[in-house]
């Protein structure tokens, strides 16, 4: 089966350059605003969207996701709403990948072949879900690759040659690269060992390999898109929303294009990354 | 799920799970750690020179065994209650004695058992999650006595109640960072220590503090505090010669009450009570995970939680910090699945009662998560027979809390 990802990931290739992946919160700032940005997304330069679904508690997180997601669940923000979001969405964009990033708690307690059945019908492409490694696979991640969801798995430093093959066995749409041992957002990696990390998972699988953790500004999103197949922002992204908001934490007119200008430098970066592919 | 086991006591299997609870719910970064403490405690769990030199520490440095102590006083107002009500009952009530260890309470019998396998392991920096601060205390203390690195996560607002510990884990040179993050309390203190882990993967050894987390951490946890109830089997034996017909113990995380409950799972004779946080009562703010919550997943493990209907992790409140989180530990909540074990709740006023009590007739003051089990007492020792023998987990002495109690009798020390 081809997945909007598989598709997606395709034509890059087509096109000889790495993605763009962007990260926001569903429901920061506020559920209608959230919206606006990931429609936004695609025309700013996102090749691929991957929307949070808050959490109060996300372990892996560093403080800008952490502070986005609490700002949303104050909002209101719900699972079901953020399926909501995901169908009013794919109302206006059909193309562009969607996958859905957060903690397992929501999905188990929403019910995981209700939440499957919505997702999908809500146009999400993936899943990726940052509390269940390979030994849990049988609390979600099979049954989504059975429903026809991609399940995308985080590989990270510590995963050892040895351990790569569990992590790579049922991910599907790309793999994850967390390029630092560490929280979202906090250190900048160490380009030169990406590299090398992206061609060692890269001897393991045929999957696309994005990069993400750390990555904040055009040059870092270049570094990264030498060798990756994608670059993954987020705390930036997030940051961004942030600051632009008024002192009561509402959306201003400022909000959307502090992102997509944020989001466009990125792709200029992504997207001068390696010289043009010969025709 | 409710299928009766052949032992209450062969758990978890191999995936970490005790019936659907339990498992490795952890970000891929921390697996690799995860797999490599579970492969190192159970070399350590099978090597004699481990226990020779835990049961050493145990011994000198601890200050066990703990005596298992007859409450006379407190037996015979149990006693009067029940006579008071036209009753003969009154059951005969035993201490454990565990608020006599050093640092104060049982705390100290895991963190010995954790720094001695980061010794093995050979992580010279430690880090820990404390709530009420005696985890954090016990941890200060031991990585004093063996020269490690270590870090206390503490929410902001424990911080500011539990002043007494926080200087105390200070003046044993460990550092205390104050969580400012979610709700600043015990669980986003374990948040950011797992944030922390993530980080620091390499030099760094998670200390837990209870019976809770990914595999293998409730069942080593579990294992290091069993050393309450085996010595209560054998104190027992010597005092009475039998084994007690029933056991009480507080549980936020229920570690305490693991330690004790475990070794007796088994003896179908004796009964077992968990007493949780009701806080300002079931239906209004409170710490009681099983009789106030459901399953769900968190700090890597499947387990009774608050949360609300959304799966967000709700706050727990009680008047003892140590109580006050929103999970239990995954044993326990099987241990309630199958009606092994049985979970009661005491609220605020209670536990403040229970506190005074004993206080007042054992010249005992216990620390105010113990005082929850106390509270219970009243329910359960009047209908008891005289000839029943019940044993209570004095777990934690109430020193670090007389400056709260004082606050809220309205004493100005």
């Amino acid at each position: 089966m081809t997945t909007r990802l598989d598709k997606r990931f395709a034509a890059l290739k087509a096109e000889g350059r790495a993605g763009l992946v962007t990260f926001t919160m569903a429901g920061d700032p506020g559920h209608d605003a959230s919206l606006e940005i990931l429609k936004a997304l695609p025309k700013a330069g996102a090749d691929v969207l991957e929307l949070g679904m808050p959490f109060t508690d996300p372990m892996a997180d560093g403080p800008p996701i952490q502070a986005s997601g609490l700002r949303a669940l104050k909002g209101g923000e719900t699972l079901r709403r953020t399926l909501d979001l995901v169908h009013a969405f794919r109302a206006t964009d059909s193309d562009t990948p969607l996958i859905l990033m957060g903690y397992y708690n929501p999905i188990y307690v929403y019910g995981v072949d209700a939440f499957l059945n919505d997702a999908l019908a809500a146009g999400v492409d993936g899943l990726i879900v940052v509390d269940l490694p390979p030994e849990e696979d049988a609390e979600l991640c099979v049954p989504a690759l059975k429903a026809g969801l991609n399940f995308i798995r985080l590989a990270t430093p510590t995963t050892d040659d040895a351990r790569l093959p569990a992590v790579l066995a049922n991910t599907s749409g790309f793999v994850y690269y967390v390029s630092v041992t560490g929280i979202t957002g906090a250190a900048t990696p160490d380009f030169d060992a990406v590299s090398a990390a992206v061609a060692r998972i890269k001897r393991h699988t045929d999957l696309p390999v994005a990069v993400g953790f750390g990555v904040k500004t055009r040059d870092h999103a270049r570094a990264v898109a030498r060798g990756a197949d994608a670059v993954v922002v987020g705390s930036a992204l997030v940051e961004a929303v942030r600051k632009s908001l008024d002192k009561d934490g509402a959306a201003t007119e400022k909000t959307v294009p502090a992102v997509t200008e944020l989001v466009r430098e990125l792709a200029e970066g992504v997207r001068s990354a390696r010289p043009v592919a010969a025709e | 799920m409710n299928e009766r086991p052949n032992s209450f006591r062969s758990g978890p299997d191999e995936n970490g799970r005790f019936g659907i609870y339990g498992g490795r719910f952890v970000a891929e970064t921390l697996m690799p750690n995860i797999l490599a403490l579970e492969k190192a405690y159970e070399e350590a769990r099978n090597d004699p020179a481990y226990h020779a030199e835990m049961n050493h520490h145990l011994t000198h440095y601890v200050g066990r065994p703990s005596p298992l102590y007859f409450a006379e006083r407190l037996t015979e107002h149990f006693a009067q209650v029940s006579a008071a009500s036209g009753g003969k009952g009154g059951a005969k009530i035993y201490l454990k004695r565990e608020e006599l260890n050093h640092t104060g309470s049982h705390k100290v019998n895991n963190v010995l058992g954790q720094i001695m396998l980061a010794r093995r392991m050979g992580k010279p920096r430690v880090i820990a999650e404390t709530g009420a601060g005696q985890h954090g205390v016990a941890t200060a203390t031991l990585c004093a006595r063996f020269g490690l690195k270590c870090i206390v996560y503490m929410g902001a607002v424990d911080v500011a109640r539990q002043a007494p510990n926080v200087f105390r884990m200070k003046m044993l040179g460990a550092e205390v960072v104050p969580v400012q993050s979610g709700a600043k309390t015990l669980k986003d203190a374990m948040n950011e220590a797992l944030r922390d882990w993530v980080t620091n993967v390499s030099d760094t050894f998670y200390c837990i503090g209870t019976v809770a987390g990914p595999h293998p951490y409730p069942a080593m946890v579990r294992d290091f505090q069993s050393v309450i109830g085996n010595e209560v089997r054998t104190q027992m034996q010597e005092a009475e010669g039998r084994l007690p017909d029933s056991l009480v113990a507080c549980v936020g995380g229920g570690s305490n009450a693991m330690g004790l409950f475990h070794p007796f799972l088994d003896d179908p004779s004796v009964e077992i009570f968990g007493v949780e946080a009701a806080g300002h009562g079931l239906d209004k703010l409170n710490a009681a995970s099983i009789n106030g919550g459901r399953p769900g997943v968190l700090h890597g493990n499947r387990t009774y939680l608050l949360m609300d209907k959304d799966g967000q992790i709700e706050e727990g409140h009680s008047i003892s910090a140590g109580l006050d989180y929103p999970g239990i530990g995954p044993e326990h909540s099987w241990l309630h699945d199958i009606g092994r074990a049985k979970y009661l709740a005491a609220t605020d006023d209670e536990a403040l009662e229970a506190f005074g009590l004993l206080s007042r007739l054992e010249g005992i003051i216990p620390a105010l998560e113990c005082a929850h089990a106390l509270a219970k007492l009243k329910d359960l020792a009047p209908q008891r027979p005289k000839d029943h023998l019940m044993v209570l987990n004095l777990s934690g002495r109430g020193d670090k809390d007389v400056p709260q109690v004082a606050e809220i009798l309205g004493t100005k020390l």
